[in-house]
């Protein structure tokens, strides 16, 4: 049962991450890369980790993909939203795709301990106690580069010539 | 825990071959948060199978690290976008006007 499941939703994952690399229109691209995000979060549900799911669902698919629109919209000229390609960086990248996942596939299968029966997820109880303790520094350095970013982002993005008005 | 890994080994492979054939600015922030989503996948994956709560805090930092990434992307973009009239990134070749 649990197999089934998890092959439906692999596969889902994988043809919606095609899907957003493949299309030929830049917001039907972005959309299915939210519908990859979306599934991964049901991954993260069938790992036994709720919050991150919830998570994942609040800041991706609510927070960048509203972005990542708004971005295309903001930056797009009329009639212009095809994705060009040119052939032969397309053999390129799909050799190089082809040859890291043969690696890595590999490099997986190979490892000795990996079936080890699931030793369970923390709860979220034990997370947020986690955070707050153990990772209190990381926690609060996240805080200082999000303003950080937040800044950055918002005065990269203004309309001011900063050449002309010096 | 094998098939998890491959899953987000195959999710990360779509990613790089996306990074590597997109010229469009917004194309190749998709196939970052592709790779992005693949690397959480992972982290998640061996905090189910290994216990412990540093696997998720560590995957919770690279979801606020990563929105950050995108917005700083966005704006980049917005600004290149004003510049040069477009967001192929073949078209960014001077860092400055």
């Amino acid at each position: 049962m649990m197999q089934v499941a998890f092959g439906l939703v692999a596969a889902c994952l994988l043809l919606a991450a095609l899907f957003s690399i493949g299309s030929k229109n830049l917001v039907h691209g972005v959309l299915w890369l939210g519908a990859t995000l979306a599934m991964t979060a049901v991954l993260y549900l069938m790992l036994d980790a709720p919050f991150l799911a919830g998570i994942q669902l609040l800041l991706y698919v609510g927070g960048v993909m509203t972005l990542m629109v708004f971005g295309v919209m903001l930056t797009r000229r009329h009639a212009d939203l095809a994705v060009l390609r040119e052939q032969r960086r397309k053999s390129r990248g799909a050799f190089v795709a082809a040859a890291l996942f043969g690696t890595l596939a590999g490099a997986t299968v190979t490892t000795p301990g990996l079936d080890a029966p699931a030793a369970g997820s923390a709860t979220t109880v034990e997370l947020g106690r986690a955070l707050l303790t153990e990772h209190l520094l990381a926690f609060e350095v996240v805080s200082v580069l999000l303003l950080g970013a937040l800044i950055g982002s918002v005065v990269l993005a203004r309309k001011r010539d900063f050449g002309a008005t010096r | 825990m094998t098939p998890y890994l491959l899953l987000a080994a195959a999710l990360f492979c779509v990613g790089v071959y996306g990074l590597l054939t997109q010229r469009h600015g917004i194309g190749i922030l998709v196939s970052i948060e592709l790779m992005v989503n693949a690397a959480n996948i992972n982290l998640v994956t061996f905090a189910h199978f290994r216990g412990g709560t540093a696997g998720p805090a560590l995957a919770l930092f690279a979801l606020a690290l990563t929105v950050a990434e995108v917005a700083v992307g966005l704006a980049i973009l917005l600004l290149l976008y004003r510049q040069k009239g477009d967001v192929q990134v073949d078209d960014a070749k001077e860092l400055r006007q």
